[in-house]
């Protein structure tokens, strides 16, 4: 049995709502990743409403959502998060999240060996049958990742986002249980 | 094409309307207990509500679209006598990028195959694209639901998604798709079947 948790380059760990909070709100300065992270207007959130968000968000976490946070191996830092959403058990589906904070982390392989996890705990642990994402067209770095880590684009909704004045699809990346076991 | 004139939640045979709390409950707990209709309706497991659960779930609906802005509920009702016949909405809307989900059907099994559906959708898309000025809607449909594709295709909504095997059902495994129509291409066609 191999360690879940721990890759190459990254560990999960338990996400702490006290201290992602702390760091969401330096990440939150910066309103690129502000528009990698979510479709939502970016916005300003105090240390405060940032820490009652993660505590509510993993309060009681029921049993469909499952919350990490993303540390370097090296240093034990805190990198990011992530999280895996069952949205029906009875056909095993779950939709993942990922996202590296600062940006002297990107590019590094971290949220490439982070998803490699994630991948494993969903079809090793949970069981698991397939996984979506959804990731914006601006953004190339999240879309080659996932790509290196299996995940096929099964689609994009189009013109979904308006950002700058401009139209940007999202796009639906998918993975099965058998596409993660043929690269394996 | 539509004016300013045009009755909104007023078509052939049908008129949209808000819930009754006093007769609505008892007739979609029906439905509920039409497990074909359901799997139209629902991706995740079905399962029969009583009345009661219904009312429930009506009152959580109406708190949602007063607290959350974000969630547009329509009953349908035949226009003759301006009974229930099924549900129409537009939910998880958008607004910075203009986007919602659209979702409806007959519950009434005598109402269905009589272009109340259509109607329904007409009226849907009008409300989302000619009232809340949304960009795009997106419906969702499992593979088999091939009444439901039909009319999509009918209003040239363009298949854009394909989430492979993503609903186990009877031992099958079903692909869930995800169409599209632009506002733009609303008005194209004449504002669908209008």
């Amino acid at each position: 049995m191999k360690d879940l948790y721990r890759g190459t380059l990254v560990r999960l760990s338990a996400a702490d709502p006290g201290e992602l909070g702390k760091n969401y709100i330096i990440w939150n300065r910066d309103t690129e990743l502000m528009r990698l992270f979510g479709t939502g207007p970016a916005r300003m959130s105090s240390k405060r409403a940032s820490v009652e968000y993660y505590e509510k968000e993993l309060k009681d976490q029921p049993p469909s959502h499952f919350y990490f946070s993303i540390r370097a191996l090296d240093d034990d830092r805190l990198l990011g998060e992530t999280d895996l959403d069952v949205v029906n058990w009875a056909s095993r589906d779950a939709f993942v999240g990922i996202g590296i904070g600062s940006r002297e982390d990107w590019g590094k392989g971290y949220g490439t060996d982070a998803m490699h996890l994630v991948l494993r705990f969903a079809f090793t642990e949970l069981n698991l049958r397939r996984l979506t994402l959804n990731v914006f067209e601006y953004n190339p770095r999240a879309i080659r990742s996932y790509e290196k880590c299996g995940f096929q684009i099964e689609g994009r909704k189009r013109s979904a986002l308006l950002k700058d004045g401009k139209r940007w699809d999202i796009i639906y990346m998918g993975i099965l249980f058998e596409d993660w076991m043929e690269q394996k | 094409m539509f004016g300013i004139q045009t009755q909104l939640f007023e078509e052939k045979d049908i008129r949209f309307g808000p819930i009754d709390h006093e007769t609505h409950p008892e007739i979609e707990s029906k439905w509920t207990h039409d497990a074909e209709f359901m799997r139209l309706m629902e991706i995740k497991p079905v399962r029969p509500l009583s009345a009661a659960m219904v009312k429930k779930q009506y009152e959580a609906v109406e708190k949602e679209m007063e607290e959350e802005k974000n969630l547009f509920y329509f009953t349908i009702r035949a226009r003759e006598d301006d009974r229930l016949i099924g549900k129409a909405l537009i939910e998880y809307v958008d607004w910075t990028n203009g986007n919602g989900f659209i979702r409806l059907g007959i519950g009434e099994p005598e109402s269905r195959g009589k272009g109340c559906g259509s109607q329904a959708m007409n009226m849907l898309l009008r409300y989302a694209f000619g009232e809340l000025n949304l960009f795009r809607v997106t419906a969702v449909v499992p593979a088999y639901n091939e009444c439901a594709i039909r009319l999509v295709q009918k209003f040239n909504f363009v298949e854009e998604v394909r989430r492979r095997k993503a609903l186990h059902r009877d031992g099958e495994f079903w692909d869930i798709l995800g169409f599209g129509l632009l506002n733009a291409e609303w008005q194209e066609s004449g504002s669908g079947a209008g």
